[in-house]
């Protein structure tokens, strides 16, 4: 069996970089997410699996390098927090543009602006609305543990490779500082280039002999062809929403409410619930796992059952309006959130759950 | 059984190290334990706190601002955190600087001069281990065997001489509470 450890979620996400195979990794420090370059430089993976580690002298340089890597079918990888996840966004929208796979980490702090450097989840809109310019999406992925952490970097890889499309994963000061126990994901070797070009065709690993010369970009001048493009990321994306929706529920079975949470704050909520449940109020929660694709199938089943939804959220009201969009006026969905990297405790969720939705 | 600690006091005091050994030691005895610094600017020499919370359960919400024990090191994680221990919790505090000692009577309040002790038995650089030693006494959460061997598990090889005075220093500690 693998060994237990004990560690941060920053510190997870590099084992498992590494432990997944990825062959770049391309950052610039900032807060509270430094610890995911400093761990891969202290690993030297360079030395082991060949995985390329680098500084870049900006986010901006650091994401077209990921396009870089990626445009020739590698898995290649960023990570920032906030105000250096909004630096990279052109970037990313030409990733998503090119339909290329990579993996980009955004350990949410308190904004706007420079802002602080405490926890946050005000970059969902962001992260599941665009940022970036253009109709693209991202699969975004909102881990709520350590385990978590470790366990969705392959996780974000396989899906960014089945579709061809950017996936990030979406977490907060919280999750990126805090230590619990994990077990990290078996170590896999990094892809030949035999299986590059089995996995990854499209790469631009050199022209194949009589082959047609590989492409990677995201300029179209034809604006019918353009279209065309459109056409088809859409039917991509239709088929993620399909496909591969992920959540968690926890004592939903029997309850009359429901909070609606991710990541950090999903973890705030199973506390409020022990503190409800203890004076007989009966609550659950669904956890999105994955922000996009969005539960709202399941959202919409659990607004026959339960009497109201409260969204508790590290930002001023955004999840909740994709919660109301699901639920569609059937009933009261109401929204609780701290901002500017305050944390909402758990006694306050529960006295916002009896204000606004109980009542 | 879940314990739910806070740890306060000056950056450097070795705060977040002591909550990191005592999380280190649940690991030991595979308990479930989370661990959560205030992290950021307010470290160098502002005050420093974390969370640590160990469980036979799968641990909720690994922040929280109610909590069975708090330990604190000085005046102003005191003012901070005395209001936040559950009624018959526990609150640990150093005398060292405190001029305006803890008042509340619905919980247990033990003062444990551990920076005085430190530096009469020249342990200053255990002066953690000494209030860890202090809590462990009242709340047995783990052995000192577990904690011996997440010591060793966490230090590098080459400060493994100073295993012994570790374990004097929680020793010194255990003796000292409540007295």
């Amino acid at each position: 069996m693998e060994e237990v450890k004990l560690m941060k979620g920053n510190e997870a996400i590099a084992h498992a970089a590494i432990r997944n195979g990825v062959d770049g990794y391309f950052g610039y420090p900032i807060t509270p997410q430094s610890e995911i370059l400093e761990t891969l430089m202290d690993e030297r993976p360079w030395n082991t699996t060949g995985m390329v580690v680098l500084q870049a002298e900006s986010e901006v340089a650091a994401i077209n390098m990921v396009y870089g890597g990626a445009g020739c079918g590698k898995k290649a990888m960023t990570s920032s927090s906030s105000p250096g996840i909004s630096l990279k966004l052109e970037g990313i929208s030409y990733l998503a543009g090119a339909e290329l796979p990579c993996l980009i980490v955004n350990v949410m702090r308190g904004g706007p602006g420079l802002g602080t450097i405490q926890p946050s989840q005000a970059d969902y809109f962001q992260t599941v609305k665009g940022g970036g310019h253009g109709d693209y999406r991202l699969i975004t992925l909102a881990p709520s543990s350590v385990q978590e952490m470790a366990d969705f970097v392959g996780l974000a890889f396989d899906l960014a490779f089945k579709y061809r499309n950017p996936a990030m994963i979406l977490t907060d000061g919280i999750i990126g500082q805090m230590m619990e126990k994990v077990v990290l994901p078996p170590m896999k070797p990094r892809w030949t280039d035999e299986e590059i070009a089995e996995i990854a065709p499209w790469g631009t690993m050199g022209k194949p002999k009589g082959g047609q010369p590989r492409i990677i970009t995201s300029l179209e001048l034809d604006p019918a062809v353009m279209e065309q493009n459109n056409f088809r990321f859409q039917a991509k994306y239709k088929q993620i929403e399909e496909n591969e929706v992920r959540y968690e529920e926890m004592n939903t079975e029997d309850a009359d409410y429901l909070f609606v949470a991710f990541g950090s704050s999903a973890r705030i909520c199973q506390k409020a619930i022990e503190l409800a449940r203890e004076e007989g109020i009966k609550v659950g929660i669904l956890r999105p796992i994955t922000l996009w694709p969005f539960p709202t199938k399941r959202l919409a089943e659990l607004a026959n059952q339960v009497k109201g939804m409260l969204t508790v959220e590290m930002n001023a009201g955004q999840m909740v309006e994709d919660v109301r969009l699901a639920v569609n006026g059937k009933i009261p969905v109401e929204h609780y959130g701290r901002m500017g990297g305050m944390i909402p405790s758990p006694d306050e969720v529960v006295i916002a759950l009896k204000e606004k939705v109980i009542k | 059984m879940t314990q739910e600690i806070v740890i306060a006091g000056f950056g450097g005091q070795g705060v977040l190290s002591m909550g990191k050994i005592l999380a280190y030691s649940a690991l030991m005895e595979n308990k479930e334990v989370s661990w959560m610094p205030s992290y950021g600017p307010e470290q160098r020499g502002g005050t420093a706190n974390v969370t640590v919370i160990v469980s036979d359960k799968r641990i909720s919400s690994p922040v929280l601002n109610q909590f069975d024990t708090a330990i604190v090191l000085n005046q102003p994680s005191l003012d901070k955190f005395e209001s936040k221990v559950k009624p018959g919790g526990i609150l640990i505090y150093d005398g060292y600087g405190i001029h305006k000692p803890p008042t509340r009577t619905d919980i247990q309040v033990y003062r444990l001069d551990a920076m005085d002790i430190a530096s009469q038995a020249d342990m200053k650089k255990v002066f953690n281990m000494i209030i860890l030693g202090g809590y462990l006494k009242l709340c047995p959460i783990v052995s000192i065997e577990s904690v011996m061997n997440g010591l060793k598990k966490t230090l590098p090889e080459r400060h493994h001489k100073l295993l012994p005075l570790n374990e004097q220093a929680i020793l010194k500690g255990m003796d000292a509470i409540g007295k």
